[in-house]
């Protein structure tokens, strides 16, 4: 589901130059006149290596996002209240590992194997979306998650999908229609929870509070001004700006919260007349870089249950091991 | 110390709230092979590449299949083969086709007799 | 139906929707925990499509006996009022467990909602055709993970063999309630209980036999009968509390 707007950059990592030692800038030329045609890449294309380094970067990450962003709701799927709402739970639950299903076959057509990106995973060296290192403390944060947190992947992810790489661009065009079914289910629990007793309107009010500040990490600090970034936007490979795509899901999404009576709580919340767009308090970006590093609240526990799995797995999978066996890259 | 997580099913797992970082790491081929899935919506439509799935034999990758390309919507049929066994066409090859569009000849739309018939209709009634 | 036949159906259909409620729940807790992408969605389908019949058969009981709603019938009776079987109730173990508990149990469904299919009470019969396709599917999931594990590894196979000898006791317990049934069979509405179970007994015995697994010496039930009268295991309690956790903080309000 999620696409987490944020692509995680090591602050410590100079971004590496778009033309690799020994590539033919011809090549390059022709690859960004594809691109700006508006035609898509193929695995098997000639590309930059930095263009295919990236690429794995993002869709890698994003796979993590789904496998571990299926640990927040899963926190409650054995707790869903009535059959509607445990048949509903477990099938987005279940879509999110599908999902990450999606993004690592994607990611693989570009050579890197899937053990791999899991192993990069599990031991701390690639990053997932920040969001999902906090944690669902009541049943009204299913309904936050399902609805805002899914809303913001959308936004993010729509704009992926008219990317330039065509595994990728695949992928989120199926993600995004699976995805329409968590937002609408997720929104149904935030409107039945909103409009119904005290005690349910006070779990939702109550969720959002703890959530809104993660929302507003979620597509990451402004980068309009990143010269990496205008490589990437020039190479359709990040399609619109952090800035532009939290506007956008606040302009769609602030009023569709308003509606049934809950409260965002950020004081400088404004709509600005002028420009008919909303305007928001600082979201406390030190929290944001704390939690990168490793000290969100949930940051150690989602590592651990991952690595639960695979251990526990690991059986199974050795087991059906064959000798003949033989790794093929993917072929789309 | 146990970690303690707000989710029941990870008590259940009753984890240490120590490092979680694992030595032990997943090794090459671990997740078996890759199988191609061919999707038929309907009877009498073709089938459809969708996407691929890990599986440890055919069998296994038919039920992967099922699970991650027809758990919703219609489906009345699949395919899975190996992706070592497809033979594909290099990118970089794409010029064999270039042509191909020019050739009208081989196209309706390359005839369009109506002019010379109506031209002969008209030199008839004449 | 005579009063007594209403009777025995409705502890009958009590005790098979109780088995699917908590079969799906148990499996529903893999999600996202699998051992491998692709088997993770395929096992939480399954869970699921067991919720699902929970729910079918529950709407049964609502809707011809005069049973309450689904939701109120599911999350809000006693322990002692649950009729499943203790085999679902155990909790997931590792996945050898889970897998086997799932070939057992789904076999045993798979004989019993064909038997079914061809009831004389058409509200049994309509509700197990709608559902065996999907038992159907869950037996070969089943038996395609079992087989190819028990023709794995050493490890693999002696893990299969172990969690066999583990859950087969358990799992006789599904065939508990024959006199109940009888009233039942003898009206011509279902199948004998004896009859279903000597039909699972013999397609396990012959699966076993292909795969090389050996039918276990131990298959006494006696330390797991009881769950369809109402006796559990202490395993049933927590995980209905869990379960009813938020649907309890209000019954009556719309979730």
């Amino acid at each position: 589901m999620y696409g987490g707007g944020y692509i995680h950059q090591d602050p410590n990592q100079k971004p590496k130059s778009h033309l690799a030692e020994g590539e033919d800038p011809i090549r390059l030329a022709e690859f960004e006149a594809r691109i700006a045609a508006g035609d898509k890449i193929e695995p098997r294309d000639w590309m930059p290596a930095e263009y295919r380094r990236q690429l794995i970067r993002m869709i890698e990450q994003h796979a993590h996002s789904e496998v571990i962003g299926s640990l927040p709701e899963g926190t409650w799927i054995t707790r869903a209240p009535g059959f509607r709402r445990k048949m509903a739970l477990m099938a987005k639950v279940q879509d999110e590992i599908g999902h990450a299903q999606l993004l690592y076959s994607a990611a693989e057509t570009l050579g890197k194997p899937r053990e791999q990106m899991i192993n990069d995973l599990i031991n701390g060296k690639s990053k997932y979306s920040n969001v999902f290192n906090y944690p669902a403390k009541t049943w009204a944060d299913v309904a936050v998650i399902g609805f805002l947190i899914d809303a913001a992947a959308i936004v993010n992810q729509v704009a992926n999908s008219k990317g330039s790489y065509g595994p990728y661009c695949r992928a989120l065009e199926r993600i995004c229609y699976e995805e329409s079914f968590h937002l609408k289910q997720g929104h149904d629990i935030f409107v039945f929870l909103a409009t119904g007793t005290e005690v349910q309107k006070e779990m939702v009010q109550q969720a959002l509070n703890r959530w809104w500040k993660p929302i507003m990490h979620f597509f990451g600090p402004s980068d309009k001004s990143s010269v990496h970034t205008e490589t990437l936007m020039r190479w359709k490979v990040k399609m619109a700006s952090n800035d532009d795509m939290r506007q956008q899901f606040l302009n769609m999404y602030v009023p569709k919260i308003r509606e049934v009576g809950i409260t965002i709580p950020d004081a400088e919340l404004k709509k600005n007349p002028l420009t008919n767009e909303w305007e928001f308090g600082d979201p406390d970006w030190a929290e944001f870089y704390e939690v990168i590093k490793g000290n969100g609240p949930c940051n150690s526990e989602r590592i651990a249950v991952r690595k639960w799995a695979e251990d526990h797995g690991r059986w199974v999978r050795e087991a059906l091991l064959k000798p003949s066996h033989r790794y093929t890259v993917p072929l789309a | 110390m146990k970690l303690n997580s707000l989710d029941p099913r990870v008590n259940r797992m009753e984890l240490p709230d120590e490092n979680p970082y694992t030595d032990q790491v997943l090794h090459t081929m671990e997740h078996w092979e890759t199988y191609e899935v061919f999707h038929q919506k309907k009877r009498g439509t073709q089938h459809v590449h969708c996407g691929i799935v890990h599986a440890p034999n055919a069998d296994m990758a038919l039920l992967f299949a099922k699970e991650q390309f027809a758990r919703r919507g219609e489906t009345s049929n699949l395919w899975v083969v190996k992706t070592e066994h497809v033979m594909a066409v290099d990118y970089g090859d794409a010029d064999i086709f270039e042509t191909t569009p020019e050739k009208v000849y081989r196209d309706a739309s390359g005839y369009k007799v109506m002019d010379r018939i109506n031209e002969f209709k008209k030199k008839q009634n004449a | 139906m005579t009063p007594d036949q209403i009777q025995a159906m409705r502890q009958l259909l009590y005790r098979l929707a109780d088995d699917q409620l908590i079969i799906g729940h148990r499996n529903s807790e893999w999600t996202g925990l699998g051992p491998v992408l692709e088997e993770d969605i395929a096992f939480s389908s399954i869970a699921q499509d067991k919720v699902g019949h929970a729910h079918a058969l529950y709407q049964l009981l609502h809707q011809e006996l005069a049973e309450p709603e689904p939701d109120t019938i599911a999350f809000m009776r006693d322990e002692k009022d649950f009729f499943c079987c203790q085999l679902v109730e155990m909790p997931i173990g590792e996945y050898d467990f889970s897998l086997i508990r799932h070939w057992l149990f789904d076999l045993a469904e798979q004989i019993r909602f064909d038997a079914y299919a061809e009831s004389q009470w058409m509200p049994l019969a309509k509700v197990a055709r709608k559902i065996k396709g999907e038992i159907k599917y869950h037996v070969f999931h089943a038996e395609t993970w079992v087989k190819t594990l028990a023709e794995g590894t050493e490890e693999s196979k002696a893990r299969m063999q172990s969690a066999l000898n583990e859950v087969l006791p358990m799992a006789m317990g599904m065939f508990e309630c024959k006199e109940n049934n009888a009233l039942l069979a003898e009206a011509g509405w279902i199948t004998a209980e004896a009859e279903l179970q000597n039909q699972w007994e013999a397609r396990v015995k012959a699966c076993l036999q292909a795969w090389g697994l050996q039918w276990p010496a131990q298959t006494d039930a006696s330390a797991f009968l009881g769950g369809r009268h109402g006796y559990h295991t202490e395993h049933l309690q927590p995980l209905l509390n869990e379960m009813t956790e938020v649907y309890r903080l209000d019954p009556s309000a719309e979730w």
